[in-house]
């Protein structure tokens, strides 16, 4: 048992940055090593190319990763837990042997699953989100349950160096490494709260290190291009400071810790995991150094009866058009742009109106992202006296097959010789859209297990 | 004076709901943010972006609040025809609140 461990996290999303758990793996000075690559609709999505080709559906940076830091990972003893095993994590875990073979080196790598419940569930239940039987939302195409710590501490009980996992809870892949080295026991809630509130602040990555924070004129973060990802210290206390690399770029402060603390939770009492039901009201956090933040605190209760199930469904079809337009009148231009194509639709594209399930028209650069303009008039209203220097119009529309998709981008186009005067850089784009809606489960029908492998 | 001359904020998602944290740079700040910055003030100031309730959580341990918003992603993440299907940019919306200087 060990009073301290140091646990990294080198990844918060699939497409992150290569190098900076490369640098983690290097100077460090680390036990584990995270990454965490699965989001809400990866694995939807993972689960695709699985059906496409069975050796398939892992995360498609994994080559990549594990090229780069296995030769890390051997030479330093350093044990890598990740979930980018995505839909096939015994795909994954033969891939990652494949590689350490040819390179030489002797690993021993778990896939960990059992997450894969699509043949189980009802479909007839209800969604969280609509209330609705799950087969209102779309033809099924993936289901899997959050798991907890229960098959990543079985791979890490056998030794495992590389272990990959399908879809776990994110805290999760942080707090079984705690658990296994600690000797915390599971039934300890109240380690298991905190815990989970450490692997909360890790497991989005550069989110603490001053990524998705800097702001030049209130929040100024240095060395962005290099931004080092986090590590933790954690105690056997439960107690964790927070920290990287030396050298790097980025920040860790109060700030980033308390913006990440309180990012994604919907109740601060009760933020539920497989493994526990964390208090995050009870958290303290307290600058302790140059880039140090110590957390103490959080607490926690008995774990819920059943897991969480992200189910994913064939929603539509997106197809965008958008075109701009520059310099004086640039709104009331792309306003006329944006009156044509809605007249086009209403008259020719689709006067039936069942073409397109849905229409969004949006002038980047004026009311696209935040939808409003808080109380500044219309576009119509105001492009007398107010324009920006350039002004985007953006279409969407949701469809039922790509080819009715693709319309709105012809249509918007066709804008460069029937639109207003001075449209330039057109895009078009159609993409099928992966919906997901959530089901509960109940623990008995789930059973987390794992394979070994060596190479 | 606009409400991101004093605190940050950072936008979270979960499914149709948008998470906004509010934290004064200075700590000092926290009481009189939670006095200023109402639930009914943010409700009015979102009125075109937030569709659902809005539960304001206090958090005194950290010095921050936390603005939970119902039906905030047009139909939600996966499914929005939003350009910013996350509403990762909605954090500044909320730091465009008007507020008195304290």
């Amino acid at each position: 048992m060990k009073q301290r461990i140091r646990i990294g996290c080198g990844a918060g999303f699939s497409g992150d940055r290569l190098d900076p758990s490369v640098i983690l793996a290097k100077e460090g000075d680390l036990d584990y090593l995270i990454l965490e690559c699965l989001a809400e609709r990866t694995i939807a999505l993972a689960q695709k190319r699985k059906r496409q080709d069975p050796n398939k559906g892992y995360d498609p940076l994994l080559e990549r990763r594990v090229t780069s830091l296995l030769p890390l990972l051997v030479e330093k003893g350093i044990r890598l837990i990740t979930n980018m095993g995505a839909a096939n994590p015994i795909a994954a875990a033969k891939k990652v042997v494949e590689i350490a073979q040819n390179l030489g080196l002797k690993v021993k790598v778990a896939a960990v699953y059992g997450d894969d419940v699509f043949d189980d569930i009802d479909p007839s239940v209800s969604a969280m989100e609509t209330g609705k039987p799950l087969t209102a939302s779309g033809e099924l195409i993936s289901a899997n349950a959050y798991l907890g710590v229960e098959g990543i501490l079985d791979a890490l009980n056998n030794n495992a160096q590389i272990i990959i996992t399908g879809r776990v809870a994110d805290p999760s892949l942080c707090l079984a490494p705690m658990i296994y080295d600690l000797g915390w026991s599971e039934n300890n809630y109240d380690l298991m709260g905190k815990g989970t509130v450490i692997g909360h602040l890790l497991e989005c990555a550069g989110h603490i290190t001053g990524g998705y924070f800097a702001d030049p004129i209130k929040k100024p973060v240095e060395g962005m291009d290099s931004l080092g990802h986090p590590f933790a210290d954690v105690f056997a206390d439960g107690s964790a400071v927070i920290s990287k690399v030396a050298g790097t770029g980025g920040i860790v402060n109060l700030q980033t810790a308390k913006e990440q603390l309180l990012y994604e939770v919907i109740n601060p009492y009760e933020y539920i995991t497989p493994d526990v039901v964390a208090d995050f009201t009870t958290v303290r956090l307290a600058e302790v150094g140059a880039h140090q933040v110590r957390v103490t605190g959080g607490t926690g209760k008995v774990k819920p009866p059943s897991y969480k199930v992200s189910v994913g469904y064939k929603a539509f079809y997106l197809g965008e058009g958008e075109i701009s337009y520059a310099g004086p009148h640039a709104l009331a231009r792309a306003q006329l742009a944006g009156d044509i194509i809605e007249r086009r639709i209403r008259s020719l594209v689709a006067p039936q109106g069942d073409v397109f399930q849905d229409v969004r028209i949006d002038y980047i650069g004026w009311n696209a992202v935040h939808r409003t303009t808080f109380g500044t008039p219309s576009p119509k209203e105001s492009y007398q006296t107010v324009s920006p220097p350039e002004v985007r119009l953006r279409v969407a529309v949701k469809a039922k097959t790509p080819e009715e998709a693709a319309l709105i981008g012809e249509e918007v186009e066709a804008l460069y010789t029937n639109g207003p005067a001075g449209g330039g850089g057109v895009r078009k784009y159609v993409n099928e859209i992966i919906g997901i809606v959530s089901v509960l489960m109940d623990r008995s029908h789930i059973s987390p297990k794992i394979s070994l492998f060596e190479s | 004076m606009k409400l991101y001359e004093i605190a940050h904020s950072r936008a979270g998602d979960k499914g149709p709901i948008s998470t906004l944290s509010l934290i004064p740079f200075d700590e000092k700040d926290y009481d009189w943010l939670c006095r200023t910055v109402t639930v009914d003030k943010v409700k009015a100031h979102l009125q075109n972006i937030v569709s659902g309730d809005i539960i304001r959580y206090e958090m005194p341990n950290v010095a921050a609040l936390l603005f939970v918003c119902y039906d905030a992603l047009m139909s939600g993440v996966t499914t929005s025809l939003a350009l910013d299907t996350h509403g990762k940019a909605l954090s500044y919306a909320l730091l465009e609140l008007e507020i008195d200087e304290p």
